[in-house]
Order: C-alpha cells, then structure tokens, then sequence
C-alpha cells in the first residue's frame, strides 16, 4: 500500500471520513504521520473555537473585575478564580459527568456530552478566565495619560471604551495573550484523556499517538511525530499573534515597541 | 451518611490524598535540584555542559504538556530495564526489539514478576515522581536562570573585589541573593504542579481522579456494589473544591513568604518596607 493511497484512507480519519478500522498491525511511518496528523483537526477545532470565543467573554470579565459595581465585579471574580485554581483536568471530569447527569433530565442537553460540543465549552470557560486575567492586568496599567487625554477629548462611554480603553488594553495584553493561546492550544491534547470518550475512535492527535504508543510498545516514534506538529502549529500561532501585535503597535516608534516573547506552558 | 462516607473504600480516597500530597511533597525539591541543576549548567563556562543545561531547558519547555508525560513514563521504564538487561543477562541471544514487542529477560524486569503488589504501585510512583521532577526541573532551570542574571552586576562586583573566587563568590552572594527574584516564577510552577497533579491519573497511579471515577459510579444496575446512582458529578465536584482550596492556600503562604524574603533586598518591594518601617 503506498504512502498516498494511506493519506488518502487515514487523512480524515478523525473526523469519520475514509477507513473505519485503524491499523492494526505493521504499522508504517506514513499511517503514524497521516493518523495523528488527521488528529491535529481536533486540536485545532478545540484551539480555534473556543480561543475565538473566549476573547470576547475574557473582555467582558476583564471589564467586570474592573468594573465599580460589587454586582458585576463580584461574579467576575469568582468565575475567574475557580477556573483559573482548579485543574481543567478536573473541570473536564466535572463538566462531562454533569452533562451526562443533565441528560438524563432533558434530551436537549444530548450532544453536550459529546466531545466536539462539551469540551469545546469548559476549553472556552478556561481560556476565558485566563485571558479574563490578563486582560484585567493590562486594563490596569493602561497610561493614565491616555484616560485623561481621552477625557479631555470628550470621549465617554463606549467611544472611550472603543477608541482608547480596548485598543490599548489589547496591546498591553498581546504578549501575555499569544502565551495563552499556545498555552489553550497545549491543553486540548487533554480533552479526549479525561470523561470525554472518542467516539468510534475519533480522537485528537494525542489519541492516536497514545494509540501506536500502546500498539508498538515504543513511545519513541508516534510522541516524536506528535511533538513535530504541536511545535510547528505552535509557530503558526506564533507568527500570527506576531502579525496582529505589529498592527496593534503600528503607530509607536520601533524601539518602544513590546517585543513578542515566545513562552509557553505547561499544564494548568 | 457519616457512615456510608467512611467505608474502606472511601479510606483509599482519603489514602490517595495522601498520595498526591507526598508526590507534591517529593517532587518540589526533587525539580527544584534539577532546576539548579539545569541553571548551572547552563551558565557554566564549560561548553559542552552548557549546551546540555540549554538543550535541556529547550527541549522540555518546547513541547507540548501531557505528551511529555506519557512518553517519560514508558521511556524511563523501557531505558531502566533495558540497562539492566544489559548488565543482568549479557548473552541474551535475541534482540530486545522484536517488531512490536518490548523483550527482556526475566532477571531484568523491573519490578520483578514475583514481587508482591506493593513493590509495583511503589514502582509506578516513583516513575511518575521522576517525570513530574524531569519536566518540572526544566521550568524551574528556566526561572533560576533568569534569577541568577538578575540579580545585580554590582553585587558580583563587589565580591570580586573582595578578592572571592568564582565559586565563593557563586555560593555567598549570588545564591543567597536570588531567591527573592525566583520567587515569583517558582510560585507560579508551584501553582501549576499543584494543578498537574491528576494527571497521575494517566499514569497509572491509583490516585483521586481513579477513585472518584470508581467510587462515583455505579457497577451494574442490579448488582450495585454502592447504594446510590450516578454520584461522579457529586465525587468531582469535591475534588474540584478540594484544589480551590489548596490553590489558594497557596496563594496566602506565597505572598508571606514574598515579604519575609524582600526584606532587606534592594529591590523596590524592599524598600517599601524601608520606608514603612522608618515612618
């Protein structure tokens, strides 16, 4: 069997397109790089959605935890804390048996059980608390002469919060933020290791990897090939945050601009 | 109720708490001496050592989380008892990699296949100790470093003109004085090997993830080992509660610990607490 017909079969594989059964003996170099790279979809589905989503609630909980208003900066701040102190692992444990116990209650709650559809909130809940901090932190050290010059213009409201207060805030927080994109990235290798099963052997890149590790008893090939696409996806982010943060900084001089610094984490 | 929560079943859960707090217990000193180990190394003059302190640093923290963990597992397993099979059975005439298979002699499995239960759990935690300790000792190398080049060229300086080796100089000025720059990064690791620490789970460790699985659930619905339904959401949900607490425990020693250490430094935290102190 040559390398393109096994693409072919295995290159959406993960998402139940081509071959149903996964290979189970001889396994080729090919089928471990097509197999997890197929995984990688996942990663990015979960990366991408719950990233772009939870930008917007981190903006929200970050203006919360800012805000005056004990009623608004309360909630803020326990959502943050409980997401940011406990183990997503045990968040992921915690949310896929609550779904299946609220499915019993109601048919509605019946894909939130599932994978693409649960993981995918508690991913988006936890990025949001983690950006939701770094956005607080950058909201704080915004220049006061921003805010007064806004004032002095005449801004208020949502044109202070639109022009000055949001586009600042973003810049500060850019650095930080790329770290917890790669960071969220890192973490949705977890999602089919905790409550949530694979369905029909529908998994991430991880999955699969874990898969040939145990088939071959050797970790030293499919962990290898798995660390080659994390490290490359992880520089697609990189130059991406990288692009955007440039336009963000574009009006600075150079030497004052807020160099991207590549630091990424491990577990959370 | 009281009672139903303190079956023997529910001690091994108590016991697996246990076991998560000597495992945080063992590796942060455990990664903390690689994390020395690794910031020497990789500041020493030495070239070759250098490059293996950097290497080290680079590899670990470049990639990705649990696949490090589930990879040094077997790794380690297979490195250990291949070296032993080296040294234990030297005129072993098959190669120890056979298609798919992991061969080696029986003298050489680690543990043996006769050693009782125990010797294996043990085995498996200290496997899992040494991992944390290898990919935790890279964050740590990686704070300590920065630690090391913060803290201030005059300082060193000074030493030197004090006519101190490079060594003394090393031991008396510059590791006293790092900790209050490490401190910050350290905390934050220390935050998040607390928040590792289920992954023992997928180790194979018998701790409180696996318990609140099994204890959570029900066997079959007719034979139940437990009186009630599905109650994981109920065990999770305590152990969730269970590391908010920890976590922020944490927090409230740290930031003690914080003030204890900038006393006296010349940092800016410190002489806030000169001039508290003079007002």
């Amino acid at each position: 069997m040559s390398c393109w017909q096994t693409v072919q079969d295995y290159g959406l594989r993960a998402v139940g397109i081509g071959e149903r059964l996964l290979p189970r003996e001889d396994f080729t170099l090919c089928q471990q790089f097509t197999l997890i790279g197929s995984g990688m979809i996942w990663n990015i589905y979960f990366g991408l959605v719950a990233l772009t989503f939870g930008f917007f609630l981190a903006t929200a909980l970050a203006m919360g935890k800012n805000a005056q208003n004990p009623l608004l900066r309360k909630p803020a701040i326990w959502f943050i804390f409980i997401f940011r102190g406990s183990p997503l692992f045990i968040q992921f444990f915690f949310a896929y048996f609550l779904f299946l116990n609220l499915k019993s209650v109601a048919p509605f709650f019946d894909p939130f059980s599932a994978a693409w559809l649960g993981a995918l909130i508690v991913l988006f809940l936890n990025t949001a608390a983690y950006s939701g901090e770094i956005f607080y932190g950058a909201l704080q050290s915004i220049p006061k002469g921003d805010l007064e010059a806004a004032d002095a213009y005449g801004l208020s409201g949502w044109a202070r919060f639109r022009r000055i207060v949001w586009p600042t805030m973003l810049r500060l927080a850019w650095p930080a933020y790329t770290n917890e994109a790669i960071f969220l990235f890192h973490a949705t290798a977890l999602v089919f290791f905790s409550g949530f099963p694979a369905w029909q052997q529908r998994g991430d890149a991880l999955y699969y990897a874990s898969y040939f590790a145990d088939k071959t008893f050797n970790p030293f090939v499919p962990y290898p090939i798995l660390a080659l696409y994390f490290i490359a996806f992880t520089l697609v982010i990189v130059s991406v945050f990288g692009l955007i943060n440039g336009r963000l900084n574009k009006h600075l001089p150079n030497a004052t601009r807020s160099k991207l610094r590549l630091r990424p984490n491990l577990v959370r | 109720m009281a009672c139903y929560l303190t079956t023997v079943k529910h001690m091994s859960l108590y016991w697996s708490v246990l076991t998560v707090l000597s495992l945080l217990a063992i590796t942060a000193p455990l990664a903390l001496a690689f994390g020395f180990g690794g910031a020497t190394a990789a500041r020493a003059q030495f070239a070759p050592l250098r490059w293996i302190g950097k290497g080290y640093i680079a590899i670990v923290r470049g990639v990705p989380d649990i696949a490090l963990f589930l990879f040094f597992v077997i790794a380690l397993d297979q490195g250990i008892e291949y070296l032993r099979h080296q040294v234990l059975c030297p005129d072993w005439p098959d190669t120890i990699r056979q298609g798919n298979d992991f061969v080696v002699c029986q003298a050489a499995k680690v543990p043996l296949g006769t050693a009782p239960q125990w010797v294996h759990e043990v085995y498996g935690f200290m496997l899992a100790v040494l991992t944390f300790a290898i990919v935790f000792g890279a964050f740590a190398a990686n704070v300590l470093f920065g630690a090391m080049r913060a803290v201030p060229r005059a300082q060193l300086e000074t030493a030197e003109a004090y006519g101190m080796t490079r060594r003394q100089t090393f031991r008396r000025v510059l590791v006293p004085q790092m900790w209050v720059y490490a401190l910050p990064g350290l905390g934050n690791l220390w935050m998040v090997l607390i928040k590792a620490t289920p992954l023992l789970f997928l180790l194979g460790v018998e701790d409180i993830v696996y318990w609140a699985r099994e204890l959570g659930g029900t066997k079959t619905s007719r034979f139940t080992d437990y009186p009630h339904g599905d109650w994981r959401m109920w065990y999770f949900l305590a152990l969730l509660v269970f590391y908010l607490i920890f976590t922020r425990l944490s927090e409230v020693v740290l930031a003690r610990v914080m003030t204890r250490l900038t006393h006296g430094q010349a940092t800016a935290g410190g002489d806030v607490q000169r001039k508290a102190a003079a007002t």
